[in-house]
């Protein structure tokens, strides 16, 4: 029971991780594909800073009184993995607009039907 | 100066990528792209000779030391691919202006250039990084440049190629940083000469690591688009401008290529994570099914550059088959083929940007008669075609016999013979185009046709000539590739 309820964590990430991969795959709504991307990606940023967590630790900030630090470094990462995730999307959307322009719909099925030049 | 040798080409190529976006006139912004990376190139090659002569080389980025700071960790593999890398890019991009004016809008030529760099950047601090996360960072930066790289190709289905690439890639990478989490995780530490000290510590602690390991070969089989994760590769290079496909064809799979080496044969090298589990015969398996599917496929397209794109797919499995080996002679000759092949498909690529540039198509029925329309560019192809089939006195044929002897060495002759056979596909897609192109008369009524501009066909001149001189020498490619393969599994005394 514990090993269920003490790495609660994981069954959060497992949960969402699987949630933004069956959006990615189900849906036909190319905006919908990329929400469930983003899901997908904020899975892993949790599983990143979650890691870094250390029991009873504060915030690694030298005040004098704290003795046990979480790592920081897992946040700092994700930070870094965060304004990729928003690039990625950037990118994503800014092809939707381009693909909706020449196509006039964002259905994956009207887009496939759709066998113009 | 020649202390930060190592981080040059990446940040010369990335600091002038914004550069370029400022320059905005288009004759301005390619002439400097063209310098820039000309310069990269012998940046690249200046580090290959150094690592050559005085081995290993070690940066220390902002002067913290590793495993705390980012390192660059240049050995002989990691420079050989760099200079592969840039030397490719460097040629391709002598060749765009003419194909990329015919094919990209005027007002977004400096846009093309500036994200050319940035592709050119991301690929080649992969393959330098020492340091995990900045894999994952570089990787980034080289796909979503080529994501808006191929969505700028002619037809509208490009950009349906280039999204689909992006999901498919973003999957992909996030797997791999699933991976670098759990890791990171079990090990503590983000330098991968770091890890691998550290692995066989951990390694015997429950299941993480394999996890990691499946996260990971998952991921960058995505990248590298082995099949059955290969959805992604054929409309985008089919649709991307003929630069682009000639670009990313001959580098972006290869530099995933190298990933997978980097982490099997570096990170991996002391537990046996790979040769003791079932991952290596998996992706045997995988590649040689890839081998055979996608050599067939490419025989029933009628799009020829798609129909390069289902070839380069059989290439890859050629490669990731030479790594599963996991022996030096099986290693040597995935980074053979992995250079032969990057030269041959380059070079076929921008003969195809020729005959888009003259015969404004790609189909098989439009080429025909091309043979006597556009003599030297459809001499040029059949080059390449003979080295993708792996004929004597050619590129390829040096890739398969390597694979060939690799095989055999470990007494496995089935897998010896399915090369054989699958080098007969390939001749019969190579063939089918050379039948059209010089047996068939042309439409009637088809215009005549000149050859392309001086400036596309030295290039592919010097990408074919590429190919059938390390058919001919390979002490360019088989003597350093094998070096870098001992210098692999050299340290894991295996």
């Amino acid at each position: 029971m514990s090993d269920v309820l003490g790495l609660y964590n994981y069954w959060i990430v497992i949960f969402l991780m699987m949630t933004g991969f069956y959006i990615v795959i189900s849906r036909g709504n190319l905006i919908k594909k990329v929400i469930g991307l983003n899901i997908f990606q904020t899975s892993v940023f949790l599983l990143f800073i979650s890691m870094g967590k250390v029991k009873g630790g504060t915030a690694p900030i030298l005040t004098g009184d704290a003795e046990v630090y979480s790592n920081p470094l897992p946040s700092v990462l994700i930070l870094t993995a965060i304004v990729v995730g928003i690039a990625t999307t950037g990118v994503a959307l800014a092809l939707i607009v381009r693909i909706r322009e020449s196509y006039g719909t964002i259905e994956e099925d009207e887009i496939e039907e759709d066998r113009g030049p | 100066m020649t202390e930060h040798l190592p981080v040059l080409p990446i940040v010369l190529t990335l600091i002038a990528a914004p550069v370029c976006l400022l320059l905005r006139h288009r004759l301005i912004a390619f002439t400097f792209a063209l310098a820039v990376v000309w310069n990269a190139f012998a940046l690249a090659v200046t580090l290959l000779w150094t690592v050559l002569d005085d081995g290993t080389l070690s940066y220390h980025l902002g002067g913290w030391a590793p495993p705390w700071g980012i390192e660059y960790r240049v050995d002989v593999l990691g420079a050989f691919v760099v200079a592969l890398v840039s030397g490719i890019g460097a040629v391709v991009l002598t060749y765009a202006p003419k194909s990329v004016a015919r094919e990209v809008p005027e007002e977004k030529h400096y846009l093309f250039y500036t994200a050319y760099l940035l592709c050119v950047t991301g690929l080649m601090g992969i393959a330098i990084t020492g340091d995990l996360f900045n894999v994952f960072v570089f990787l980034e930066i080289s796909s979503l440049s080529s994501y808006a790289l191929i969505s700028l190709g002619p037809q509208r289905r490009s950009l349906t190629a280039a999204f689909r690439y992006l999901v498919l890639g973003t999957i992909g990478a996030t797997f791999i940083l699933i991976a670098i989490g759990l890791l990171y995780m079990m090990t503590g530490t983000l330098n991968m000469a770091d890890m691998a000290e550290r692995l066989p510590q951990v390694a015997g602690k429950g299941r993480t690591i394999l996890v990691a390991a499946g996260f990971l070969s998952v991921g960058i089989c995505l990248k590298m688009a082995l099949f059955p994760l290969h959805a992604w590769l054929p409309n985008a290079y089919a649709f991307a401008p003929s630069v682009v496909t000639a670009f990313l064809a001959a580098t972006a799979t290869k530099v995933s290529v190298y990933v997978l080496v980097r982490f099997i044969f570096t990170i991996f090298r002391r537990v046996e994570t790979y040769s003791g589990s079932r991952l290596a015969l998996a992706l045997m398996v995988m590649s040689l099914v890839a081998i055979f599917v996608c050599s067939a496929t490419a025989i029933y397209q009628r799009n020829i550059k798609r129909m390069l794109a289902w070839s380069s797919l059989a290439q890859i499995g050629y490669m990731v088959l030479g790594v599963s080996f996991l022996s030096v002679t099986g290693l040597t000759a995935g980074i053979v083929h992995l250079v032969n092949h990057a030269v041959t498909k380059g070079g076929l690529f921008l003969a195809m940007g020729c005959i888009a540039l003259r015969l404004g198509s790609v189909e098989l029925d439009d080429m025909r008669g091309l043979g006597r329309r556009m003599p030297l560019t459809m001499f040029l192809w059949v080059l390449g075609g003979l080295s993708l089939v792996g004929v004597p006195v050619t590129a390829g044929f040096i890739s398969k016999w390597y694979l060939i002897g690799a095989a055999l060495e470990k007494g496995w002759w089935p897998i010896a013979v399915m090369i054989l056979i699958s080098s007969l596909l390939a001749l019969v897609y190579v063939w089918r185009v050379v039948e059209v192109a010089y047996f068939k008369s042309p439409k009637e009524g088809a215009e005549p046709l000149r050859e392309a501009p001086l400036g596309m066909l030295v290039p592919t001149c010097l990408l074919i000539g590429a190919a059938i001189w390390f058919g001919l020498s390979t002490s360019l490619t088989a003597d350093v590739a094998r070096q870098a393969a001992e210098k692999l599994l050299g340290a894991s005394g295996r």
